[in-house]
């Protein structure tokens, strides 16, 4: 019965620090910031501690529940990753709160909102560290309901409750499969923690089943499709909410969970043929419907669906590390990307590219960032994207030709790997574009002509996550780095990924110049097309700008039916059952008053009817009696 | 008299006297009267907080075997016993009982209900107290009758006198339909007090006394559990719950949701299950197909309601599915997950009726369209109904949680077809309840304000009335989410007992 304390402190100094600044006023700025800020910087200095002690394995826990023969333990399993993900995580977190006091600087209900950004780091955290199925799905919960919070805060923006909502339920309908999933790994272990259900001997088939299901919930948190629908939507929130979904929780959470239960993937093919697919449409649906977008902030959100199609593909081809590699660079450039673009939104005051142009010369720092940020997502060579893309590329190309990990089979993998080709030269289509349109060229409006820096609260974070955005990836190279990836529960079966890394997680190949070809002519198309001028209106623009029109397709299979199958069923209980219920009642009464009508008799036919009735009443005693 | 017995006395004579000193003060006192009933209904939850298990488990091989009891002849010409008891299933919910009376007792002393005369609604929240906690503590069948019908009157009372526009309507329906289910208790009764010669529910509960055949237990089963489902209520034995909660005032919505539902799961549980565990065994896929369905049933209703009070109604319906769930799969696990989604059912809903009475106290309507924007001019009410809505979804970390969730895990646990589909229809009911309570915040806080939630002004904040009701239920619903050990730990060995008839 014990707890890693690293472990336990690392979600518990966030999730206090949120809970009590619930309670302040709105408007109490200054207490706020401090329990927010010293949250995020509290949760870095425990995180850095962890990854410094390094890999740890899974502790005993304390048991807080007890169901019978089944119990909850509060435990945690501080391996490799765990520490690296808990560092990025609080990495973007303090970024993000620093950022948010000025970015918030004329918001009433800041208070609220610094401590749900607290919670919300707090049960990635929990996410991270926890090593039990109930304690891990706790904070995955908390972070949908925060995530629901934090979306629809802004007051001004008419769309903010509807995508707040939708990005709620959205995940939600997946977790039903989650919570199933964990509940069959749980009762067929008999435990549930991670732990323990590694070692259980369960059968192949509720390992597919439990798999299967679990990745319902990761579609959702993970934005795969078909649950990608809430995530651009979600763009409804403040600039810095967006970082923090984008980059280190909420959607890594569902990545970083499959490579945590990777030894149960790795043993059906049926799961990892499934997220292969979902990966493979995510990827190339994500960039596509980037390209169609004129909004800056959706631009970005398409492109972290997209991205995320990489990780949930190389997890697929067997490749947990790469995707954990690839997790950890896009933290880092994805915040930094929300946190410049929230800079320029905040210097025009829209979130249109039509209405910037020209802010290179006048926001030097920001575009210089953001041009790092572009680099590393689009893949160009030395940046951090590029070394963790390439190895999914490589991971995916092993995999077809079947020197890989996993049981996936080749063919499958084939679809990933030409996948994720052609997403690279769909992205450096997209983000040239964007680079070109915001920062190049004359302003195309007042406000981007006086538009200028931000302060020094925006523009320090930006500066910090700029490092690791160029210089992640070169830790790629180092062996002690790629072990770290390697998580604790792997290796234990044969034949299983080794624990220790045998070879550095990114390494160049002749391989890598097959996505440069493809990055170097898909940047090439956009280059040719003048800036200034929005998209043609053609059917393939509409058909990428609304996004393949999934939304509608979600609408008119799900919404709706369940809509009117809600109308129907109030219609059924007030009709139906309390009809029955009321007609019993009306039923009584109104027998009881033909009674009372045959009663209330005047009182001649009284007396007759008395008289009758003795007479019959005679003529029964005598029969009776007759023939007794 | 032991410590004990003489606390089993108090938790009962206390609101008693409570209730006569707060209704015999004359009108001019009205103030005192509701002061004393509070301190009356306070001084019964401090002994309620008194009960403690013994150290060693008494060595006995019956299914209850009560902390302490108090067994003394009622009527013995009838064989009858006033016979009260206490252990882990039923500690928690005399707790809950005592201190929603409590906070209601004392939200009365700064909220009355038009027409006034506050301190017979006090007496009559006592009067209800009495009979509920009696439910809870009766180990007689006839006394825990009596108990139960002690409770009809002054809620039809408290409906009818105190409740919104279409009150006599809702309490008349609320007495008839229980009423019914009264009818088919005391049959029940009957049919188990002769066919094994006793009414006493400790001997009912030992394997020793086994006397009623399988068929009579079906019999009594099938009777019994018809009673409770209606008290519950079971989808489709509902309709009274919606026109009560309604039409209710605040403190009568909250103990009627918070515990008069509970006796039914309770009864269901300890007398239904305990007393003839064959028929629970036989009806059990009834019962729990029934319950599923009021899961989805409710969920679906409480997305086209358009009014508050009457969706926080319908989604106790859902709620209670969970916990007949739980009590239908038999085993540990579920049995478990019902005793605990009965505390918490209690503690949420109960914070969401004081909530919507706020609401409705300061907009004088609880219809969706005409709320709106709530946060924008009463960010501490909104804030407080959001926390409590998220409550009542089943977020995990708060206490709805591990009742709806281990309700689904032991329908796993249960396995096969049937009990697995069962399961994964609660997870999406589950599903739904974030559905439908989403809608509501959706429509109550976000968006602009409506010209009736604009005109707020200093009524905005929450008055000390609210402050003092409703902060021990918000701090609740986390403590119990973090530490569920505050309900099971108690309950772990009684329950384990139980579902050792059944083999699980």
């Amino acid at each position: 019965m014990t707890v890693d304390p690293l472990g336990a402190a690392l979600p518990a100094i966030p999730l206090a620090l949120g809970l009590a600044g619930l309670l302040l006023r709105g408007d109490r700025r200054v207490p706020a910031a401090v329990l927010g800020v010293g949250g995020a910087t509290a949760a870095l200095g425990v995180a850095i501690a962890a990854a410094a002690r390094g890999p740890h394995g899974p502790d005993s826990g304390h048991v807080i529940a007890e169901f019978g023969r089944l119990a909850v333990t509060f435990g945690t399993w501080l391996d490799g990753p765990a520490g690296l993900v808990a560092v990025a995580v609080a990495v973007v977190a303090l970024c993000v709160q620093v950022y948010s006091v000025a970015y918030l600087h004329d918001d009433d209900r800041y208070a609220p909102y610094a401590a749900q950004v607290s919670l919300f780091t707090g049960a990635m955290l929990l996410v991270v560290a926890s090593g039990d199925l109930i304690v891990m799905l706790v904070g995955w919960e908390v972070m949908g309901i925060c995530s629901y919070l934090l979306i629809g805060h802004d007051r001004r923006l008419p769309e903010a409750p509807r995508a707040a909502v939708k990005a709620f339920l959205v995940t939600r309908v997946g977790d039903v499969g989650f919570l199933l999933g964990i509940v069959l790994l749980g009762v067929r272990a008999g435990s549930f923690r991670i732990a323990d259900v590694f070692a259980a001997d369960l059968s192949a088939g509720t390992v597919t089943a439990a798999c299967l299901l679990l990745l319902a919930g990761v579609a959702g948190k993970s934005a795969q499709f078909p649950l990608h629908t809430w995530l651009p939507d979600a763009m409804a929130g403040p600039t810095p909410i967006s970082a923090l979904i984008h980059a280190a929780t909420m959607v890594a959470a569902g990545v970083y969970v499959v490579a945590r239960l990777f030894p149960l993937f790795e043993r059906s093919a049926p799961a990892l043929v499934v997220l292969a697919l979902m990966a493979s449409v995510t990827m190339l649906l994500g960039a596509l419907s980037a390209l169609g977008q004129d909004d800056i902030k959706r631009v970005l959100a398409w492109s972290t669906v997209s991205q995320l199609g990489y990780m949930t593909g190389a997890l697929a081809v067997g490749a947990p590390a790469a995707a954990l590699f690839h997790l950890l660079t896009h933290a880092a450039f994805k915040a930094l990307l929300f946190l410049a673009a929230g800079a320029v939104i905040h210097a025009v005051g829209t979130n249109l590219m039509a209405s910037m142009g020209g802010l290179r010369e006048r926001m030097p720092a920001t575009f210089w960032t953001m041009t790092a940020a572009l680099a590393a997502l689009a893949g160009v060579p030395v940046f951090a994207g590029f070394w963790s893309k390439d190895a999914i590329v490589e991971a995916a190309w092993h995999a077809t030709t079947g020197d890989g990990h996993g049981p996936l089979p080749r063919g499958v993998a084939a679809v990933v790997l030409v996948s994720a080709c052609l997403t690279v030269a769909v992205t450096a289509a997209y983000v040239v574009r964007l680079w070109r349109r915001t920062f190049g060229g004359e302003p195309r409006s007042a406000e981007a002509r006086a538009a200028h820096e931000p302060p020094w609260a925006m523009r320090g974070p930006l500066l910090v996550l700029a490092v690791p955005t160029v210089l992640l990836g070169f830790a790629g190279l180092a062996v002690g780095f790629s072990d770290r990836l390697v998580g604790g529960g792997w290796g234990d079966a044969e034949g299983a990924m080794p624990l220790r890394a045998a070879t550095p997680v990114a390494h160049l190949t002749w391989l890598a110049l097959v996505p440069l070809a493809l990055l170097v002519a898909g940047g090439w198309l956009a280059w040719r097309r003048d800036p200034a001028a929005p998209l043609p209106d053609t059917a393939t623009t509409r058909l990428f700008a609304n996004a393949f029109y999934l939304d509608a397709v979600q609408d008119a299979l799900v919404t709706r039916p369940v809509a009117a199958l809600a109308r129907a069923g109030r219609r059924a209980d007030e009709r139906l059952v309390d009809g029955a219920v009321d007609g019993v009642g009306s039923g009584a009464r109104g027998a009881g008053g033909l009674l009372a009508r045959v009663h209330a008799a005047a009182l001649p036919r009284a007396t007759t009817a008395v008289l009758g009735g003795a007479v019959v009443i005679a003529a029964v005693v005598a029969i009776v009696v007759g023939v007794a | 008299m032991t410590t004990g017995q003489t606390l089993l006395l108090a938790t009962l004579l206390l609101p008693a006297i409570g209730a006569l000193a707060a209704a015999g003060l004359p009108a001019r006192l009205d103030r005192a009267g509701r002061v004393t009933g509070t301190v009356f209904a306070a001084a019964t939850f401090g002994v309620t907080l008194l009960f403690r298990p013994p150290d060693a488990a008494p060595a006995t091989d019956a299914r209850i075997a009560p902390w302490t009891e108090l067994d003394l002849p009622w009527a013995p010409a009838l064989s009858l016993r006033f016979h009260l008891g206490i252990d882990g299933i039923s500690y928690p919910l005399v707790v809950l009982t005592a201190l929603l009376t409590m906070l209601c007792c004392a939200y009365c002393l700064w909220r009355v209900p038009e027409p006034g005369r506050g301190r017979l609604l006090v007496a009559l929240l006592l009067v209800l107290q009495v009979g509920i906690q009696g439910v809870f503590l009766s180990l007689d069948l006839v006394l825990f009758f009596v108990f139960f019908e002690v409770v009809l009157l002054p809620m039809y009372a408290v409906i009818a006198v105190w409740g919104g526009p279409d009150r006599r309507r809702a309490a008349r329906k609320f007495v008839l339909y229980t009423l019914f289910g009264s009818v088919l208790l005391l049959v029940g009764v009957f049919v188990v007090v002769s066919a094994s010669g006793t009414g006493d529910l400790v001997a009912l509960g030992d394997p020793a006394v086994r006397p009623m055949t399988a068929g009579m237990q079906l019999l009594a089963f099938v009777l019994l559990a018809v009673a409770f489902a209606v008290k519950s209520p079971l989808w489709p034995l509902h309709t009274w719950l919606p026109a009560a909660h309604t039409e209710a005032p605040t403190v009568g919505s909250v103990i009627l949701a918070g515990v008069l539902l509970k006796m039914g799961t309770y009864g269901l549980l300890r007398v239904a299950v305990g007393v003839a565990p064959d028929g629970a065994a036989r009806s059990a896929p009834v019962l729990a197909i029934l319950a599923t369905a009021a899961i989805i049933a409710g969920g679906l209703i409480c997305l086209a309601q358009t009014e508050l009070k009457r969706l926080i109604a319908y989604s106790s319906v859902g709620h209670m599915g969970f916990v007949l769930l739980g009590i239908a799969t038999l085993t540990a696990t579920g049995l478990q997950a019902a005793l605990i989604g009965n505390i918490a059912h209690g503690i949420v809903t109960g914070l969401l009726f004081f909530i919507a009475g706020g609401i409705k106290d300061r907009l004088h309507t609880g219809e969706l369209d005409r709320l709106g924007g709530l946060r924008e001019t009463a960010p501490a009410l909104s804030g407080v109904l959001a926390y409590a809505a998220i409550a009542s979804l089943g977020l995990p970390g708060l206490a709805g949680f591990w009742g709806e969730a281990f309700a689904v895990v032991a329908a796993f646990e249960r396995g096969g077809p049937l009990w697995i589909t069962l399961g994964v229809l609660a997870a999406v009911g589950a599903a739904l309840a974030a559905a439908y309570f989403l809608r509501l915040l959706r429509r109550v806080t976000h968006g602009p304000a409506t010209s009736a939630v604009a005109g707020l002004g200093a009524h905005a904040r929450l008055g000390p009335g609210e402050l003092v009701a409703w902060s021990p239920l918000v701090v609740l619903t986390l403590a119990l989410g973090i530490l569920p050990p505050l309900v099971l730990s108690y309950s772990a060995d009684p329950v384990a007992a139980l579902a050792e008839v059944f083999g699980r």
